[in-house]
């Protein structure tokens, strides 16, 4: 896990929070929409705040895809879930919202979950022990292939063997 | 008989948003590390690759499930219940489908991390 890495991470989180209270401060001012009315939808996307809004969460999903081609799913979900306590903190620090007790607790929870999964690899072993999987052209991991044929191998790296390598092409 | 239709639309948003998790989790490691292939090949082949690839659109068609379902479950229930009843219980499903499915190591100090944000979402979004 370099730097640039942690900045994605970062993106995830802030891109998801920031969108949705972007969208959900724009749909406020256009007024509820229903099938009735498709006009509507029209309208809601010329708000300056939901199309800024949409932008973020396509900024978002393009960090969050990102991400999860070199994280596992397990780790970048708990890790992401700080954008929660992010939307929470900027409730009552930037709107003056009122946080319950309750809030608070849930807010504690979820900043002690990140820290347990952060302290953590990012990417389960049978991936990380072949740094050169991401060199394959046709986009399989070969180490699924070996590991498939060799469940002794698979044992191995997943208990964390560190020098496990296929060599070469399979 | 209202609570069981919210309950019914409350795990489809989560089972199809697990599907869509695991798939496009799966997708983005066939295409591989991002950042990596962005430099030896262009944006271009990182765009095309993860669209052209069956679970990248599979998982979005998911995705898209969720979501309708999640309209669903809003209509009959109370967003605070569907909200937090949702996104906690999709970190608990993720966890188990990424275990089977993705093959990954979901050890003690993940369990943990995963129960402590699923508990926590849970009393923040409610």
């Amino acid at each position: 896990m370099d730097f640039r890495k942690y900045l994605v991470l970062a993106g995830v989180t802030v891109f998801a929070a920031a969108g949705d209270s972007m969208l959900s401060h724009g749909m406020k001012q256009t007024g509820s929409i229903s099938v009735h009315h498709l006009r509507g939808v029209i309208f809601a996307v010329l708000n300056p705040w939901v199309a800024v809004g949409i932008l973020l969460l396509l900024a978002f999903f393009a960090a969050y895809m990102t991400a999860l081609s070199w994280a596992d799913l397990t780790y970048v979900l708990p890790a992401t879930s700080l954008g929660y306590v992010l939307l929470a903190l900027v409730a009552r620090f930037v709107l003056h919202e009122h946080v319950s007790p309750l809030r608070w607790l849930g807010i504690v929870l979820i900043t002690g979950g990140v820290g347990f999964v952060a302290g953590g690899p990012s990417l389960t072993e049978h991936h990380a022990a072949l740094p050169h999987a991401e060199h394959t052209e046709d986009g399989n991991d070969p180490l699924a292939v070996a590991t498939a044929k060799t469940p002794l191998l698979a044992k191995d790296t997943r208990n964390g063997a560190p020098h496990v390598r296929v060599t070469g092409r399979l | 008989m209202k609570a069981v239709y919210t309950w019914s639309a409350i795990l489809a948003i989560v089972f199809a948003s697990v599907v869509g998790d695991v798939l496009l989790a799966r997708a983005m490691k066939q295409v591989g590390d991002v950042g990596a292939l962005w430099r030896r090949a262009g944006l271009g082949i990182v765009i095309g690759r993860t669209l052209g690839n069956p679970n990248f659109l599979f998982g979005v068609t998911a995705m898209a499930v969720a979501f309708f379902s999640l309209l669903f479950a809003l209509s009959w229930g109370d967003v605070s219940l569907v909200a937090p009843a949702a996104a906690s219980l999709t970190f608990i499903g993720n966890a188990v489908a990424a275990r089977i499915f993705l093959h990954e190591k979901v050890d003690r100090r993940r369990w943990i991390a995963v129960s402590l944000v699923a508990a926590g979402v849970a009393l923040l979004a409610g």
